[in-house]
């Protein structure tokens, strides 16, 4: 097995872990933003072993990009889950019922 | 065949990357997921290093273990959690969970071995650049239309985060149009009378 089939396999088991962390952790809003970093992680190791089996240039720039809007969706992530921190006084999701009539 | 040492690295990498991604869903505490996090990225980086992504590696560690992840800390400690669910409900959620993830695997197994007998055929061109060299030629070239737009997305996300964070009294902000509206002049001016000031007659020479 060469190390681009293995990196591949290895990508698509962090992705199903990230899935899976999803479905576990669903009351928690902070560990549901961490499983989606580990699925950006697997989908960004896949591009990297592409780039380097054909040997191009383009996926790795796809990384770049990827990389500067995930940073960009946590940072406004954590604002907003900080802002109904301060509103709600929890950030249970089982509790965000606000618009429940 | 000399030992394979790059071999080694390679799996130890991967093994480390899988037990840190393993518990970073299964830890109770989310300091311990974050952290656990921390040490999925840098796995994740010798990969890309050992994969000659020399430079996006080092940005995953920069960017990610340097930046995102100390976000993460710092809202981690400072909103309190609720240390442990219920054990049944936990329990619940992580048999659930249990299945997605051999679901996932079932599924990514069939379409390999659906795939197995399939190479395509890699292109190991030598090439006389390194990666970074590689990376800077087209981004700031072809791809420097979406290099401004990542920059203007960047400063949009700071201008987010601190607009929604910043300690700001709102109230102060909104305006109040009906107010506005029907003010009259008597709300904002208020005329009174009263007797004509005497002239000074010597000023002292520091007044000018």
């Amino acid at each position: 097995m060469t190390h681009d089939t293995a990196l591949l396999l290895l990508s698509s088991l962090v992705f199903a872990i990230g899935i899976a962390g999803m479905v576990i952790n669903h009351r928690n809003l902070v560990v549901l933003l961490m499983c989606i970093e580990l699925l950006l992680l697997s989908v960004n190791t896949n591009f990297i072993t592409f780039a380097h089996h054909f040997n191009q240039v383009d996926g790795k720039i796809f990384v770049f990009f990827i990389l500067t809007v995930a940073a960009a969706e946590t940072a406004v992530g954590l604002a907003i889950l900080m802002v109904l921190y301060r509103q709600r006084g929890t950030i249970e999701i089982e509790k965000m019922d606000i618009l429940k009539g | 065949m000399l030992f394979p040492v790059a071999d080694i690295i390679f799996y130890a990498f991967a093994l480390l990357l899988i037990a840190s991604a393993f518990m970073v869903i299964l830890s109770r505490h989310p300091v311990q997921s974050a952290l656990y996090l921390v040490l999925a990225f840098f796995a994740s980086a010798g990969l890309w290093i050992m994969t000659q992504a020399e430079f996006l590696g080092l940005i995953l560690i920069l960017v990610y273990v340097g930046a995102v992840m100390t976000l993460f800390l710092f809202v981690v400690m400072t909103v309190p959690m609720e240390t442990l669910p219920p054990h049944q409900a936990y329990f619940r959620s992580f048999v659930l969970g249990f299945f997605v993830l051999l679901l996932f695997v079932f599924l990514m197994g069939r379409l390999l071995l659906h795939y197995a007998d399939v190479t395509i055929p890699s292109l190991t061109l030598s090439s006389s650049v390194g990666d970074t060299q590689a990376i800077g030629q087209v981004l700031y070239t072809i791809y420097l239309y979406p290099f401004e737009l990542g920059a203007l997305l960047l400063l949009l996300a700071i201008v987010a985060a601190i607009s929604l964070n910043a300690k700001i009294d709102r109230r102060k902000i909104i305006n109040d149009i009906n107010a506005q509206i029907n003010t009259q002049a008597s709300d904002r001016l208020k005329i009174i009378r009263m007797q004509s000031e005497k002239k000074i007659q010597e000023s002292s020479p520091h007044d000018t």
